[in-house]
């Protein structure tokens, strides 16, 4: 019997980025805000402490800061017509766990995606016709645009001290910078960091291919950073350990170097950790949420009444904690009816390898988001006409660090193992740069979410079940970035090249991306989305969700920056709307 | 401060020094659950506060009460604080008006010879563990305002642990003879009390941690502000000294860091961060500014030391070390990242020719205290795990002896002394399995 515990304002399930930045918004509108959190306390000099942080072995390897997959994990097949089996190792991505999320493990690839992404089907029905969108190709528009969102990029952006360059300010393309971005009101805080040699030969080699290079922008400090919440980063030391890693010198943005010195001194914030979200309930008629249930270390039921309640976990546990509380129609791939766990959707990644014999790049200087990028390829920043697909990619060279363990690149011919492998790689360590590529994935009528009819977590819960593979669509816009990487690969004057194409179905063991997104979409109607687009759910108005659950399909960008500027877009309508008619629809369904 | 300004007394053997109290929450970060939720402040109407009551609060500030006065979950001023001494521990006093166990049935006369002569109500000597021999220069106005102010703070009925002290030093007549040695009561108090001098020396209690100390635990005559040693830490000179003191601060830069726990020359941790949080950065500009006036301007008598050049293969031994593990926050070249870690040239903690802090610091690790202004709580973690004494001993060396710097050299067996006595588990977690 679970222990009913005092109301609060708002509960906030899942304590990373979104979560985070929601409690900072709600705590300084006055509200009493609890968030639970499943995984434990983490910061900064406790637990990444700089003295033991660059430890290959225990955090990727080890997995440390990554989700127990003993205790939860998903089941996985590529077709409904498979049986799924559970993922008992993390592969091709690594959720997170405790404090700061997946936000303490990522790279701080800080993107905006682009004004057309946001109009995926309308935008590509007008330029292509009708036959570009095959019928079971399920892409929507985003009920918000690019411009809506600008301010929250913004913010997110100088909360994290982004370094980089503008490519275009208030509709002027800025020499240095991404011609192909939306236009952007200002500067990014900080400028880029200082590039190393690799990034720099591939800005060279793209530059005289007519291609357009330019930093990546990067959550990793280029300079010592106070943010507009007085909290202080530290420079960046290109050690080579954002990707996978916690950062230990304050350098990299997240939740605990961005927010929590500010929110944690808060009267009216609460964090408990250890506290699993097991249920969202509901009044009688379904129509309200009433807070939720969650279970702590001891196994101890809590019931947690809250006027509020909002869903900031990774997307695969909001949707998971959607189907397990019966909130909203589950979709069926069958009839194309029901939303929660409708057009998820992932990325498909690609790289082709440079080994040069007189160039020493020194592989091991890195930081998460250092490295030189074009994106001619991405998006709709070319004529797809003919090509057979829709979509694109970034394409660069970005050199977060080559850890030892993990980065072995050898050429075409050498040996798999053995003496001659090793000889290959004492050669060809210093000397290879790796280009890759980072495409877009539509959501299609058959990629979904939904509960595992066979496994259960430690709890007693189904599992979350994913269906998903790449289709022509993915794999057609891969290959072609694979060729244009390969392209500029060349033109970078290495011995040879060696491309490392994405074939065949998805394949959950290699590591891609952790992109996963969408299941409980935002849209203009309730009957094919589950939010409205602040992120409020359509049939139950005091539940939010946010992160990207919410993305109908995905860009060719690395996601953090849209999730974000959702979160504080969300946030603004809470705090100037919503609360102001509490429990009331802001967009009448 | 957390921090017995002076020792419990005794006849023949007597105090050293008194420890500083560096609590484990002050190391670790935010703490992982905050208190309960509790509703923002209601606006329900307040009595407006008298000006008396008033300037007493803001006294309260300036004596750091709440610092020795607050215990962990404790409501504020209930007392029960544990002052750890070499000879035993003493438990700071409920200043609450519960009537039994606080202050409640006190007059302003009591409470005024209790600042002032170090005699409590029922006439017993207070321990000097109460810095009475600095509060003995407040005003009999100031004595007044602090008591009209305490008279606010709602009754809480908790009594104090008794004080863990062996024979003789339990007896309390013997602070009458440490009485005769270090005090003094200050008959003449400024009547109009003005200038850093007045708090720096009364309810600021400074020298209780930066004057070194005799060995009966009182202030050294003419040395003060000079630097001490407590409880395994150097309080560093509160002097003009460039290099060990204050001489090449401003006064701006005294009230930044005291604003806000750090500076472009220093951060501020460990016991002074306690100072910190509850008095100076509550403190007012004018008054910050009149500190920094005051000790930019206090001599130093202190001896400078021999500095004789370092070994030359200690020296390198710590520069690799140095590069290895502390570079990427304090730069190559020592001058880090000011505001944010601290820069090691002309560091007063880099060169006092007591080089405890120091070694602390590298073996345990610090964190910059968080304040209103600067909520960021940097740390430097330990290394005591990952260093053995002779590496901790070079690197201290090469950071004193180092772009200008010039301190005496670290021993290994300084290291060994220190590590013994502040023995900490090796912070770094098992590496879980999966």
């Amino acid at each position: 019997m679970a222990t009913k515990l005092p109301p609060v304002d708002a509960v906030l399930v899942g304590f990373g980025w979104t979560g985070a930045i929601m409690a900072q918004e709600l705590t300084e509108a006055g509200l009493n805000v609890l968030a639970l959190e499943r995984g434990d306390w983490r910061d900064t000099p406790t637990d990444f402490s700089p003295a033991y942080a660059q430890d290959e072995l225990r955090y990727y390897w080890r997995h440390e800061l990554f989700q127990r997959l003993n205790h939860d994990t998903l089941t996985i097949r590529n077709k409904a017509s498979e049986t799924a089996l559970p993922m008992r190792q993390l592969g091709s991505f690594l959720l997170g766990s405790g404090v700061g999320g997946a936000g303490v493990h990522w790279n701080g690839q800080v993107w905006r995606f682009l004004p057309s992404d946001f109009k995926a089907r309308s935008h590509n029905l007008q330029r292509y016709g009708k036959a570009a969108i095959p019928d079971d190709m399920t892409i929507q528009d985003y009920p918000v645009t690019y411009d809506d969102l600008e301010p929250h990029f913004d913010k997110f952006e100088y909360l994290c001290g982004v370094s980089g360059k503008a490519g275009n300010l208030k509709g002027v393309i800025q020499p240095g910078g991404d011609p192909f971005e939306g236009p952007r009101q200002r500067e990014y805080p900080n400028p880029p960091l200082d590039m190393p040699y690799g990034p720099t030969l591939f800005g060279k080699a793209a530059a005289e291919l007519g291609r357009h290079p330019f930093p990546h922008p990067a959550a990793n400090c280029s300079r010592p950073y106070t943010n507009p919440l007085g909290v202080q980063l530290g420079q960046c030391t290109y050690c080579g350990f954002c990707e996978k890693y916690a950062c230990g010198n304050y350098s990299k943005a997240s939740a605990q170097t961005t927010i929590l010195p500010v929110l944690m001194r808060k009267p009216n914030f609460t964090l408990k950790t250890n506290s699993e979200v097991t249920k969202v309930n509901l009044s009688a008629d379904g129509k309200t949420a009433t807070g939720v249930t969650y279970i702590d270390d001891k196994g101890q039921a809590f019931e947690q009444p809250a006027e509020l309640v909002i869903l900031s976990a990774y997307i695969l546990h909001n949707v998971r904690l959607l189907l397990l509380s019966g909130i909203g129609k589950p979709y069926d791939p069958a009839t194309g009816q029901g939303v929660v766990g409708k057009n998820y959707a992932y990325q498909i990644t690609s790289s082709v390898n440079v080994f040069f014999d007189d160039k020493i790049l020194n592989p091991f200087v890195g930081a998460g988001a250092l490295g030189t990028i074009i994106n001619d390829f991405n998006g709709d920043n070319f004529d797809h006409s003919g090509l057979g697909f829709i979509g694109g990619g970034y394409v660069g060279v970005l050199q977060t660090g080559a850890r030892p363990i993990e980065t072995h690149n050898t050429p075409t011919g050498a040996p798999a193992w053995g003496a001659a492998w090793k000889t290959a790689i004492a050669r060809d360590y210093l000397k290879t740069a790796s280009v890759a590529t980072h495409g877009a994935v539509m959501s299609h009528r058959g990629n979904y979410l939904d509960l595992d009819p066979t496994y259960k977590d430690a709890l007693g819960r189904p599992l979350l079940r994913m269906t998903f593979d790449f289709t022509d669509n993915e794999h057609r816009m891969s290959d072609y970035l694979t060729d244009r990487a390969a392209e500029i690969a060349k033109a970078m004057g290495g011995r040879e090249i060696k491309a490392n194409p994405r074939k065949g179905s998805w394949d959950v063991v290699p590591y891609q991306t952790t992109h996963n997104t969408g299941g409980a979409i935002m849209g203009d109607d309730p009957k094919t989305s589950f939010t409205n687009r602040y992120l409020q759910s359509w049939d139950v108005p005091n539940l939010f969700v946010l992160g990207a659950t919410a993305f109908p399909q995905n860009a060719g960008y690395n996601p953090t920056g849209t999730v974000a500027a959702l979160t504080y877009y969300a946030a603004d309508a809470i705090r100037t709307r919503y609360l102001k008619a509490s429990h009331q629809p802001l967009v009448p369904a | 401060m957390r921090r017995p300004a002076l020792g419990a007394a005794a006849a023949a053997v007597l105090l050293a020094a008194l420890p500083a109290r560096i609590t484990a929450q002050q190391l670790a970060a935010t703490p992982p659950v905050t208190p309960p939720v509790t509703p923002p402040a209601a606006s329900a109407p307040v009595a407006p506060e008298s000006p008396q009551v008033a300037q007493g609060r803001y006294l309260s500030i300036l004596g750091d009460c709440e610092g020795c006065h607050d215990r962990p979950g404790g409501a504020p001023y209930s007392g029960g604080f544990p002052l750890p001494t070499p000879f035993g521990t003493i438990y700071s006093a409920n200043l609450t008006q519960d009537r039994d166990t606080g202050i409640g049935a006190w007059s302003a006369d009591d409470f005024w010879n209790a600042m002032h002569n170090g005699i409590r109500k029922d006439g017993a000597k207070l321990y000097p563990a109460f810095p009475y021999p600095y509060f003995t220069h407040i005003t009999r106005a100031e004595s007044d305002a602090l008591y009209a102010y305490f008279k606010t703070i709602a009754p809480v009925s908790y009594r104090p642990p008794p004080n863990k002290l062996p024979f003789p030093l339990n007896i309390r007549l013997l602070v009458t003879f440490w009485n005769l040695l270090y005090f003094k009561p200050d008959n003449a108090p400024q009547a109009t009390p003005a200038g850093g001098q007045h708090i720096v020396q009364g309810l600021g209690h400074c020298g209780a941690c930066h004057t070194p100390k005799t060995f009966l635990g009182g202030d050294k005559a003419g040395h003060e502000l000079e630097g001490g040693k407590l409880d395994n830490w150097f309080a560093p000179e509160l002097t003009a000294d460039p290099r060990r003191g204050l001489g090449a601060w401003s006064t701006p830069d005294v009230a930044e860091y005291l604003k806000t726990g750090r500076n472009m020359r220093a951060n501020a941790s460990a016991s002074m961060a306690d100072v910190i949080h509850f008095s100076t950065s509550h403190m007012t500009d004018a008054d910050l500014a009149a500190i920094g006036d005051y000790l930019r301007g206090h001599p130093s008598h202190a001896a400078a030391p021999a500095t004789p050049a370092p070994d030359p293969r200690v020296m390198a031994a710590g520069q690799a070390i140095y590069v290895d593990e502390c570079a990427a926050c304090h730069a190559v070249d020592g001058k880090a990242q000011p505001t944010y870690f601290p820069p090691l040239p002309g560091a007063a903690v880099t060169q006092s020719v007591d080089p405890t802090t120091l070694l602390r610091f590298i073996l345990s690790g610090t964190q910059t205290v968080a304040t209103d202004a600067r909520p960021t709580p940097l740390s430097m973690p330990s290394y005591g795990w990952k260093l053995d004494d002779a590496q901790v001993a070079a690197v201290a060396t090469y950071v004193r002896n180092s772009w200008g710097n010039a301190a005496p050299a670290v021993s290994p067996a300084d290291v060994a002394r220190l590590r013994r006595k502040v023995a900490r588990t090796p912070v770094q977690k098992p590496s879980a399995a999966i």
